[in-house]
Parts: structure tokens; C-alpha cells; sequence
């Protein structure tokens, strides 16, 4: 067991979508010297046995990835969440010095009252800062701000040698520091982060809302130059009904607000938030509830009921997380989960990215929770997800054939210089996935040069060829 | 790993050459490439064979290894060679003999070797295959059984009962390996048309082997831990098991 004399238990992990699930020794401590023990224990381990009897050892966040990152069958799994101090917060500096199993919603609502607001924010604020660094996750402001590593300022990590580093995204350490932003966790474990937040007069975002009638509408709007007037920008699409209302698009755009934006009620309380869940879905979805009869109605209520609005007042929830209003969404799957498929294809391939979703609406697979943003540029670090281009989210409830059709996209993206995200995949082959990300070589080197025997080590590392 | 949509990246078949086995393989394989691992006799001439079929269905590699099943003491070396490069996704039982059933009651030592490769060597191989996954955390066995399990009837009960021994062996052990995240399904066909049973009289309900093969794999995927080829054969055997014995003993079958 590689377990001995740790605080561990026995579990079975999944990721967000619920597939896929492998049995795992779970440590869960507030304690940096036990994590600190248990990775010097696996060190010790590998030197004495076979690679196949290396199982290793990975950080687990609030295991918001749809697929295997933070979970590794047979080894250890250290549950992060017990590790969220945060050390302080600088109003003037704007840094926050936190721990990295502090989520982002505690995060958001520590840093509020200091006029500070967390600078990317995925589609959900229930994911741990040391995750958004393994996934270098993004939001609806990728094209202002980039992602989430942009903005980490420095970063201890503790590695395979049991040394603990601060890495800084220049200077000494900074290859480091970069293959650990996206590194899915195969550096080391994130330890404590410092994060340059966003200076903010209020909570509140002036929105601006607009409906298209198709997808050429869908891809003009973004193209018109307008995206620039906003620092937030993302789309919910139709991905559902055929032509020509196929990609027809409720886009949100928006910045945050400043104090005299706000009507004069809320100008009282400009920096006060609270996000409320509204209905926790229990866990009796059948199988196969999630299908064209249901998801086409609903499609038609959200596109609807979206419009056209300038200047609009919203809150975060409003604005940004409509779903955080219903807790474990998932279960409306059903218990043969789901997946989502992400990608993005460069600008200039807007002609295949046209097909592409005329092949998802003509497959028979129907999605509903389905996003669109044009990306900014990346960043330096090797597995980041985003480059410039069109971004595309779609989910599917697992149903036979459904490999099969995207492994077909799979070829296409990549075909057209596109890639899939890592915090989403669940399913790609290692081959493909390699051949998406071309500094990949140079990061596995990084991994190795500082993990030669897999001390890190995940069900996503062994199904992606990783180590 | 196994993915999300239940595509493993290794399989390994102990009784490389059976054509229910590499039927399931080949299932396999038509939903994305894997390592294929054949555990074969070193002088099964069918060996060769069998790494061409799995190359024309798709394998990314086919690795050949020696297994013989009455060589018990041999087993814990073959495991260790299967697993020497990586984690085994999904292992598959599917050797066995069939033999003569009324020369079988009636030789010794052909009766002690079917009871030796298809229950002594299966068991000797679940443990194993067992050990290992639960060590890597994750897995699944398909254990082919057989109707003739269920029920040991007259006609052919040296084999019936071999695969009843089997058929209990590999539900206890799955129940034992579920709390492991190893899943274990046991197969139960009734007739399937392959060399093995070239000689007998095609009884009702008799399947092919690309049958099996689909419903093996799609019923793991599923997470069951019994199924029977066809799923009639279930009904069927259900109203059998029931039949008292004095009546059971006439039945023409």
C-alpha cells in the first residue's frame, strides 16, 4: 500500500462528467509536512520498484475537470481543500497571498471588500486556485485578460526531490513556473500562490446583451471589432436546431462597473455580493433525461428570454453563473455522466469551425449547455489551453457512437491547428493529443529534469502518455 | 486507463487463441487501437494467426506471451510479464476445454486435466489477475462461463460442473474487487459457434462468437457482473434450475 502511516482512506474518484472512476488512498490534511511526507514516501517507493508499480502521488482539488486530472488509481490522492488559508490580501499592491486549496468563491468574496476581483474566473467559482493553475483555466474575459496563469506572481511547489520552490514567471524558475501553469499537476503540488487580483469599484457588471438569428450572424458579430469595447465577452449557442437557426447565439458582453454606473440603491453597497444556490439537484436523474425533447424546449426558453439590453446592471450570478444557482447540475445526467468537448481553432479556420458545428447539430447528439468565445492570445506556458481563435464548448451525455463522432473531430481540430483543453478531455487519445500541443516535448522534459521517476502521477498522465 | 467512453489502452487475453476471446478483443478494438496482450501455449499454432487478426483489427501492438494453464506454478511469472510494461485495462479468462462428455466421466486423466485448465487454472489466474488490479486501482475482468454452469445436466456435467466452479469463483470475485474499483463480468453463452464445438449438434439459442463479443464488451462497459449470450438463455435456465430432479433427468437435453 503506498500508504503507510499516512491519514489516508480508500476512495473512489471521478471528475465532473462522472466517468471513468478508479480507486485511490485520499489524504486529506491542512498539514504542508504531512503532504510534504507522503511525497518523499512515493519518491523513496519508485527508487526501489518496477515503473508499473509506480502509482504516484497528485493534488486533487474541487474536481471540477469533466475527466481523469486529479485522480490516479492506485496511488494517492491528496485532497487539497483542507490547505485554504488565506495569508493576506494588499489593497494597494493588489496581490493576494493565499493557500492553494482557497477556492475562487471564497477568494472573490475575502478579496470583495478590499476592492479586489479575482482576474479570471471560469464557469464556475467552485474550483481551488491550485486547480486553476494545473488547468490554466479561463473566462469570458480571455480576450482582455488572458488566463489564469497570467496572473499568478509567484508560486511555491513543492517537487519530487521534497524541496518546496517559489517559482516566479520570470527570471530563475520561470521554466518551471511555466510548465506548471496547465501542467495538470505533474510538477509538484501547488502549494501557496500569490495572485495579482483586478481593482474594482464594485461587483457589478454593465452588460450589454444581443441575439443573432444564425451562426454567419453568430461569427460576424464576433468578428466586427466590437469584442474590444468590452473586457467580457462570451455566447450561449444553439447547437440543436438545424439551419438556419442553427448557432444562433444570446451573447453577453460586459465590464466590470464602476461606482457611478451603479443606480443609486445599489451604490450603498457596491462591493457586496451574495450568490445563493437556489435548488441542489438530488441524485435520481435516469439515463437518457437529457435529450433532444428536453434540451430543445429549454434552448428555446434560454434564447428567448436573453435579448437585447444595453447597459444593464447584473450581478455576477446574473451575469457570469447562471448555473451556480443549482447545485451538483451534473446529476441531471444521469449516472452514465457525460463529457464536454472543448476546443478551439485558430481564426482564420472560421470556415471548418462553420462545418464542424454543422457536423455536432447533424450527429444526433445533442447538446445543450453549449459556449462560444474568441479567444485572445495565449500564454508562454506550454500545455495552456487558449490560443487565438474560435472557442467551442459542447457537452454530451455518454451514449454509444459518441466516441466515434468526436474522435472524427478530434482529426479535424487538430487538422486546422486547433486543440482540446485538458480540464474538459476525458476521452482523447494520447497520440492526438500530443500532436495538439507542440511545445509538448519541451514540457515533458521540464517534467522530467524535476520528476525522473513519476512521483506525480495521475489516471490523466497515464491515459495522455504524460510522464 | 480506461476513458470516459470505456476505451481501454491494454487488453490482455489468457487463451490468446480463443476465438470468443479474440472476438471480444476485436470488439474492442472497434472503438478506438489498444495494446493487445495474447497469454498463449508456446506451441498453440494458432498463435501466429491471432496476432494477424488483431493487427487487421486495429491493434496499435500485439504482444504475444507464454501461458500454459496447467503450469500453475508458472502463473505468478506470467502475470508479472503482462503487467511488466504498464497497467492491464481489461483481462479476459477465456481458455478452456471441452472435450468428450462421456469419455470424460470415464478417464481419469482426461476428466482431472479438464478440471485443472478450465477451474484450477481460471482460479489461478483470477487471483493474479485480481492482485494486480487491485493494486493499480482499477480494472475489469470477463470471465467466460457457460450456461452449462448453472444447471449441470447428464449430458455433459465433467465440463458443466468445471464451469460452475469457475462461474462462483469469478462472482465472489467481483464482489471481492468491487470496493478496489475492479469490475468483474462473468459471461454465460449458451452454444457459440466456434472450432470448440465444430463436432456438436447445433442446439437452439446457438450464437457466433461476434455476438458474445459485442455483448461482453458493451455489457463491462454497463459496470454488469453477469450476462448471458443470448440474454433468452437466462429465461431459459431460470425455469430449469426449478425442475425437480426426478423430472429434470428426463428432459431430452
Amino acid at each position: 500500500m503506498p500508504a503507510r502511516s499516512l491519514p489516508t482512506r480508500t476512495q473512489a474518484l471521478s471528475g465532473w462528467g462522472r466517468t471513468a472512476a478508479t480507486t485511490a488512498e485520499v489524504l486529506a490534511t491542512a498539514d504542508v509536512e504531512v503532504i510534504a511526507r507522503a511525497v518523499a514516501q512515493v519518491a523513496e517507493q519508485n527508487d526501489s520498484k518496477p515503473s508499473h508499480l509506480r502509482r504516484g502521488i497528485v493534488a486533487r482539488g474541487l474536481g471540477r475537470s469533466y475527466g481523469d486530472n486529479a485522480q490516479n488509481a492506485g496511488g494517492l490522492v491528496v485532497d487539497m481543500t483542507a490547505l485554504r488559508r488565506i495569508h493576506s490580501i494588499d489593497a494597494d499592491s493588489h496581490l493576494v497571498d493565499v493557500d492553494a486549496g482557497v477556492d475562487l468563491d471564497t477568494l472573490m468574496r475575502a478579496a470583495l471588500p478590499f476592492g479586489l476581483w479575482v482576474p479570471v474566473l471560469p464557469g464556475t467559482r467552485q474550483v481551488t486556485v491550485g486547480g486553476a493553475i494545473g488547468s490554466d483555466i479561463h473566462g469570458k474575459n480571455h480576450h482582455s485578460a488572458g488566463s489564469f496563469g497570467n496572473h499568478v506572481r509567484s508560486m511555491d511547489l513543492l517537487t519530487a526531490d521534497g524541496e518546496i520552490k517559489t517559482l516566479t514567471p520570470k527570471g530563475r524558475g520561470s521554466k518551471l513556473f511555466w510548465a506548471t501553469v496547465g501542467g495538470c499537476g505533474l510538477t509538484g503540488i501547488v502549494l501557496r500562490a500569490t495572485i495579482e487580483m483586478t481593482p474594482t469599484e464594485t461587483a457589478y457588471f454593465i452588460a450589454d446583451g444581443d441575439v443573432t438569428s444564425g451562426l454567419d450572424e453568430t461569427i460576424a458579430f464576433h468578428s466586427d471589432g466590437s469584442e474590444a469595447n468590452y473586457t467580457y465577452s462570451s455566447a450561449w449557442f444553439d447547437a440543436i436546431s438545424p439551419p438556419p437557426k442553427l448557432g444562433r447565439a444570446a451573447i453577453s458582453r460586459g465590464s466590470l462597473a464602476t461606482l457611478d454606473q451603479l443606480p443609486k440603491k445599489l451604490r450603498a453597497n457596491p462591493l457586496g455580493f451574495s450568490g445563493k444556490t437556489f435548488l441542489t439537484l438530488p441524485d435520481v436523474f435516469p439515463n437518457g433525461l437529457a435529450n433532444k425533447y428536453t434540451f430543445t424546449p429549454i434552448g428555446e426558453l434560454w434564447y428567448r428570454k436573453s435579448g437585447t439590453y444595453r447597459n444593464k446592471v447584473q450581478n455576477l450570478t446574473q451575469f457570469y453563473h447562471p448555473l451556480d444557482m443549482f447545485g451538483e447540475w451534473n446529476r441531471a445526467y444521469g449516472s452514465n455522466g457525460f463529457l464536454q468537448y472543448q476546443f478551439v481553432v485558430p481564426p482564420e479556420s472560421v470556415g471548418e469551425f462553420k462545418n464542424i458545428i454543422l457536423d455536432i447539430q447533424r450527429s444526433g447528439f445533442y447538446s445543450f449547455l453549449n459556449v462560444f468565445k474568441l479567444f485572445g492570445p495565449g500564454n508562454q506556458a506550454s500545455l495552456s489551453f487558449p490560443i487565438p481563435g474560435w472557442n467551442i464548448c459542447v457537452d454530451f451525455p455518454i451514449a454509444p457512437g459518441l466516441d466515434a463522432f468526436l474522435t472524427s473531430l478530434d482529426e479535424r481540430v487538430l487538422e486546422f491547428g486547433g486543440r482540446l483543453y485538458t480540464a474538459k478531455d476525458s476521452r482523447v487519445r494520447a497520440e492526438t493529443f500530443h500532436r495538439m500541443y507542440p511545445k509538448i516535448d519541451d514540457w515533458i522534459k521540464t517534467r522530467r529534469s524535476v520528476d525522473p521517476t513519476g512521483v506525480f502521477m495521475s489516471d490523466m498522465a497515464r491515459r495522455l502518455e504524460l510522464s | 486507463m480506461i476513458n470516459a467512453v470505456g476505451n481501454p489502452q491494454t487488453v490482455l487475453l489468457f487463451g490468446g487463441t480463443s476465438e470468443i476471446g479474440l472476438a471480444i478483443c476485436a470488439e474492442y478494438l472497434k472503438k478506438g487501437p489498444a495494446r493487445i496482450i495474447l497469454a498463449a501455449l508456446p506451441d498453440d499454432p494458432g498463435r501466429d494467426d491471432a496476432v494477424a487478426q488483431m493487427m487487421v483489427a486495429g491493434a496499435s501492438k500485439v504482444e504475444v506471451i507464454d501461458f500454459d494453464a496447467v503450469d500453475t506454478d508458472s502463473h505468478p511469472k506470467v502475470a508479472e510479464q503482462a503487467w511488466a510494461d504498464g497497467d492491464v485495462d481489461v483481462a479476459i479468462v477465456a481458455f478452456g476445454l471441452l472435450g468428450d462428455a462421456e469419455e470424460l466421466w470415464q478417464n481419469q486423466r482426461k476428466a482431472v486435466q479438464i478440471a485443472e485448465v478450465n477451474y484450477t487454472a481460471a482460479v489461478s489466474v483470477g487471483v493474479l489477475v485480481g492482485e494486480q488490479m487491485k493494486a493499480q486501482g482499477y480494472g475489469r475482468i470477463i470471465a467466460m462461463s457457460s450456461a452449462a454452469g448453472e444447471r449441470v445436466r447428464r449430458s455433459n456435467f465433467v465440463y458443466g460442473s468445471t464451469k460452475a466452479g469457475l462461474d462462483g469463483f469469478y462472482l465472489g470475485l467481483g464482489e471481492a474487487l468491487k470496493p478496489f474499483g475492479v469490475r468483474v463480468l462473468v459471461i454465460r453463452p449458451g452454444q457459440v459457434r466456434t472450432r470448440m464445438s465444430a463436432g456438436v449438434k447445433e442446439a437452439p439459442l446457438t450464437v457466433d462468437k461476434e455476438y458474445v463479443g459485442a455483448l461482453a464488451v458493451s455489457a463491462s462497459d454497463k459496470g454488469k457482473d453477469l450476462v448471458w449470450a443470448p440474454g433468452a438463455f437466462r429465461y431459459v435456465m431460470m425455469v430449469l434450475r426449478h425442475i425437480p430432479r426426478p423430472i429434470f433427468r428426463r428432459l431430452p437435453i
